[in-house]
């Protein structure tokens, strides 16, 4: 039989990661990053973008009530939702193209599960010391001492959770508006309950999941592994070169021992917020945030080798390195024929994004024709179609707009409430900013004529004419005998 | 089986004991905190079995300590809907039809209070989309027997036509002129002839001019001397291009021979006075409505305002 003390069991206990303070490159990139995405979180809601009288005033907006997506100078509407997906499908390519060329850097360095989880542990070593000081403390027993830097750690966790949670709300309404509502008790329920809730998830993720949300929740580390190749710059240590470890070169020199670079002071499993090993390979815990590359370019100076023996590196340049030939120059392994690719399909549905935004038009026009009667025989013998059509303003101000028959010869149309004696060949409708107005209308033609006749209904802003939309549709008569 | 398990050396993980053409499968423990979330998920069941309906009865289920059910919700929720539109309703019983088209908030609550009502009652005989079939009227044309605009309609519903049960119902039948030897069947093709021609349907003939002395004689005291029609009787506009019953001679020779009494129910003593009234603006609605006539206008022609009152002398 197995020995059982060594059989893992059904569940396991996570172990608790007290990553160390570091310093260095990677460490200043990773403050400048979390500064970054964390005043772009907080701070997008409270841009102001001046749209006129009839639009909200806040530049990022998502109107979920009246179901706009406001952008800065773009207005998206519901119908214009593949401009959305474009951006998703861009935010896609982009992650291959960023994850081709290195590696998971999304991860490392901007995943807000990341930015949250670095942010909380900022505020773990701020109140409760360094990886030494924290791991005294877990281990010390439950005194009032311990359960007041407990709940002080916790409060102030819930306090930036809860501006996280609260920081989302505002970007589905007018953010200045919305927080004197929140604060007074007028906001909505959803306001808070969304508030509430994101601000648990931040707490929890943040503060007691970390790395099992990229170890077991999240599926982006299992996709990232997939599109790395050979030519992907990952934090990797040089074991040919660390190895093997000695624990003082003195002493291995004077036993005349092989050492290699690695002192084994596991410096770089002491910062690592996953708590992982990273020179037992690349593996799924690691989040590439290259702290460990701090940290032992530190050590390295210390001993007086080379920095880099932990270090972003391709596999096939460690293979060269290995061989002892000279690696791929970083610019040659960033632009290859892949990350070209991936760019050039980036870049070509932004750009044509661009282009159809800024030529697309802002009204439009949709006609349904009635089915149910498909045609209706007047008195004089004329024939009746009915047509309901939908006239889009994606302006924010008042718009008058003339609908035109184009084909049908003899047709005339009225609308809904009108009389057929004010029937014409075009009518004139005023939209209001930013709606679509729904009209009935009477298009009445000679009964002579085919079964089935295509024309279209030509839709013309009225201060610009250039502007118009068309959609096609067909008049019924009743067959030859009816 | 169980004795196969071993350390996987790379992953430093238990392999599940078992293989498959060389293949082993690794039994990764589940982290902890997975197995806390199962429990805690298993301790909310518990309070939703409690609080919510769950088990099956005999006859019933249990019902659970909020007493919740589909049905309970569904009636709480039509009941929150009639509070909403109470005042609406209010609203339109207080106006009088004819000064809805003032109201257009009111107007446009009726009109989607009478397509609801008209799916229900109406459909059977004048279709889905009010388009009628043979014998029942399409709603949809400017062509009314017993008058077009919202007040007409309105006693229209709410009387029915031929009723026999209703004192106020429109009255006025074609009769049965071959089946009563009232007329001649030749008499009547000739009649048949004359009608045709003055709708447009056939070129003047000797059998049409034999007829326009038999319709003057026979018909003209209903449809008028013009063929026009008279609203009083719901005598049909002969002259236009609807023929309720068919245009053709042979349907013709069967509406003048064997007669014809189409019957339309009253409403009134089925349905609240509220909702004939939305169906009034319903079917007013349907693009064939008419304007409500000017009360100091009943003198104008019968072209101008075909309307249910007799101000026109002309039948004679």
């Amino acid at each position: 039989m197995t020995d059982q003390s060594k059989t893992p069991g059904f569940y396991e206990k996570r172990k608790a990661v007290f990553p160390k303070q570091v310093d260095g490159p990677f460490r200043r990139f990773k403050w400048v990053v979390m500064a970054v995405t964390l005043a772009i979180y907080w701070g997008t809601p409270w841009i102001r973008w001046d749209r006129g009288p009839h639009a909200p005033d806040q530049a990022v907006l998502v109107d979920l009530a009246n179901r706009r997506f406001y952008m800065f100078s773009i207005e998206i509407w519901p119908q214009e939702f593949y401009y959305i997906a474009g951006l998703l499908i861009m935010a896609g390519i982009g992650l291959f193209l960023v994850t081709s060329a290195v590696g998971r850097a999304w991860c490392g360095y901007a995943c807000p599960q990341t930015v949250w989880t670095d942010l909380f542990q900022h505020v773990e070593r701020f109140l409760d010391g360094d990886r030494n000081a924290q791991m005294k403390l877990e281990r010390a027993p439950w005194t009032l001492g311990k359960l007041w830097k407990r709940l002080r750690k916790w409060a102030v966790w819930l306090g930036i959770s809860f501006l996280t949670g609260g920081a989302w709300i505002f970007y589905f309404a007018d953010a200045p508006t919305l927080q004197h509502d929140f604060w007074t008790g007028q906001a909505h329920f959803v306001a808070y309950a969304t508030t509430f809730l994101l601000m648990m998830t931040t707490f929890i993720l943040g503060g007691f999941m970390r790395e099992q949300v990229c170890i077991y929740m999240c599926p982006w580390p299992r996709i990232q592994s997939a599109m790395l190749d050979e030519k992907s710059l990952i934090v990797t240590y040089k074991h040919w070169r660390g190895e093997p470890r000695s624990h003082g070169k003195k002493r291995a020199e004077e036993e005349g021992e092989a050492f290699g670079d690695c002192i084994d002071c596991l410096q770089c499993v002491q910062v690592c917020p996953t708590g992982i090993d990273i020179r037992e390979g690349p593996q799924i815990g690691c989040i590439t945030c290259a702290l460990c590359i701090d940290a032992c370019d530190k050590v390295m100076a210390q001993i007086g080798r080379p920095r880099g023996l932990i270090d972003y590196a391709t596999e096939l340049d460690c293979e060269k390195e290995m061989r002892g030939e000279t690696p791929t120059p970083v610019l040659r392994t960033l632009f290859r024929p892949r990350t070209l690719v991936y760019f050039g399909i980036w870049a070509g549905i932004g750009l044509a994004m661009l282009l159809a935004l800024g030529n697309r038009t802002r009204i439009a026009l949709s006609a349904d024709a009635d089915r149910n009667p498909e045609y209706v025989r007047l008195s004089d013998g004329a024939i009746r179609n009915a047509y309901l059509i939908k006239l889009s303003n994606m302006e924010s101000r008042p718009r008058a707009m003339q609908v035109t028959l184009d084909g049908l010869p003899g047709g005339l149309m009225w609308a809904e409430g009108g009389t057929r004696d004010q029937a014409a060949r075009t009518i004139r409708f005023d939209v209001s900013p930013d709606q679509v107005r729904k009209e009935r209308v009477y298009v009445v033609a000679p009964a002579s004529g085919a079964a089935r006749e295509d024309f279209s209904f030509t839709l013309h802003a009225i201060d610009s004419p250039e502007e118009s939309a068309q959609d096609e549709d067909s008049f019924v008569r009743p067959e030859a005998g009816k | 089986m169980a004795e196969n398990k071993r350390i996987d050396q790379a992953t430093g993980t238990q392999t599940v004991g078992h293989e498959w053409d060389g293949i082993e499968e690794l039994d990764t423990p589940m982290p902890r905190w997975w197995l806390w979330t199962f429990y805690a998920s298993i301790v909310f069941s518990i309070g939703y079995v409690i609080v919510y309906p769950a088990f099956p009865l005999i006859h019933d289920s249990s019902k659970g300590l909020w007493n919740w059910s589909s049905r309970g919700a569904l009636e709480k929720e039509i009941a929150a809907d009639a509070a909403r539109k109470a005042p609406i309703l209010s609203a339109i019983a207080a106006t009088p039809i004819e000064q809805l088209p003032a109201r257009p908030d009111l107007m446009r609550a009726a009109v989607q209070g009478g397509a609801a009502a008209f799916r229900v009652h109406c459909v059977q005989c004048h279709g889905s989309g009010a388009a009628g079939s043979k014998g029942y009227p399409n709603l949809n044309d400017d062509d009314w027997l017993w008058g077009g605009d919202l007040k007409a309609i309105e006693y229209t519903i709410t009387y029915g036509a031929r009723n026999p049960d209703v004192a106020e119902t429109h009255a006025g039948m074609m009769p049965a002129f071959i089946r009563d030897q009232m007329l001649s069947p030749a008499q009547v093709q000739d009649a048949i002839s004359h009608v045709r021609v003055i709708s447009g349907q056939e070129k003047p003939s000797a059998s049409a001019r034999r007829g326009a002395q038999v319709f003057a004689d026979n018909c003209a005291a209903c449809h008028g001397a013009d063929g026009k029609g008279l609203r009083q009787f719901g005598a049909p506009n002969l002259t236009d291009g609807i023929w309720l019953f068919g245009g053709d001679r042979a349907a013709l020779q069967e509406t003048v021979g064997g007669g014809r009494q189409g019957v339309m129910p009253a409403w009134g003593h089925r349905l609240d006075p509220v909702t004939i009234k939305m169906l009034a603006a319903y079917v007013h609605g349907l693009g064939g409505g008419e304007a409500t006539p000017a009360p100091d206008a009943a003198t104008q022609t019968a072209e101008a305002t075909p309307q249910g009152t007799p101000a026109t002398p002309t039948t004679q």
